[in-house]
């Protein structure tokens, strides 16, 4: 006899030793976005003005490049965390419930990606 | 409990946002002329619209989620509490989506 539970049967119900990771990790990445956000609001409106060269200029400087990365990649977390929870409360198919949720894994992750690319990719002399 | 579904919908739309954000990362670095046009387009009403309302969106989602950090303290559940706090919320980003926009224009 097979007492075993199949992969299937378990699968995406839970495990007994943890599941505070999604609400810390909301608290921890909205916490830090509340700084950087009001950061990053406050340089928009200091910026001298939203010519190309004005703007590259800005995203260039070594500080704010790193800044705006962080500030992107907290993003991407913070905000699957929360479309994650959207999908939890109204995709009620298991099935359509993953994909949704893996496909929006994927899209932040891309974003993620992009914006360091775009981010880091520039800097003096390049 | 207004504000309970604002906070999910300007979540929402700033996740729309951040896409927005990151292709305008990305013609500044790699694609001035894509900068350009990008600009041109949020010039017209609808671009400007939807600025403001990212703005308005992003305050809002900041004010309320301050609400929620203290909330988490385990402070300010009493009715009166938060009923005060939902108004402190609303006031504070309606005033710092005008003042914002008043700087930047």
């Amino acid at each position: 006899m097979n007492v075993t539970a199949t992969l299937r049967a378990v699968f995406g119900l839970g495990d007994a030793a943890g599941g505070t990771d999604h609400w810390w990790g909301q608290r921890v990445t909205a916490a830090i976005l509340a700084v950087l956000g009001i950061w990053f609001v406050g340089s928009l409106t200091t910026l001298s003005s939203f010519a190309h060269a004005d703007v590259a200029a800005f995203i260039a400087a070594p500080l704010n490049s790193i800044l705006l990365s962080l500030l992107c990649v907290t993003l991407a977390y913070h905000s699957h965390l929360g479309v994650q929870v959207v999908i939890d409360d109204y995709v009620h198919a298991p099935k359509l419930n993953r994909a949704s949720i893996i496909a929006s894994r994927i899209f932040h992750l891309l974003l993620a990606v992009v914006a360091a690319y775009a981010l880091l990719g520039v800097g003096p002399g390049v | 409990m207004t504000l309970s579904i604002l906070h999910r919908m300007t979540g929402v739309a700033m996740s729309l946002g951040f896409a927005v954000l990151v292709y305008w990362l990305v013609t500044i670095s790699v694609w001035p002329a894509g900068y350009e046009k990008f600009g041109e387009l949020m010039s017209t009403w609808a671009g400007q619209g939807m600025l403001i309302g990212w703005s308005f969106a992003f305050f809002l989602h900041f004010a309320n989620g301050l609400r929620h950090l203290v909330w988490d303290t385990g402070r300010g559940f009493e009715t009166r509490q938060t009923i005060a706090s939902a108004w402190f919320v609303i006031v504070v980003a309606v005033i710092a989506t005008a003042g914002f926009w008043a700087v930047l224009l």
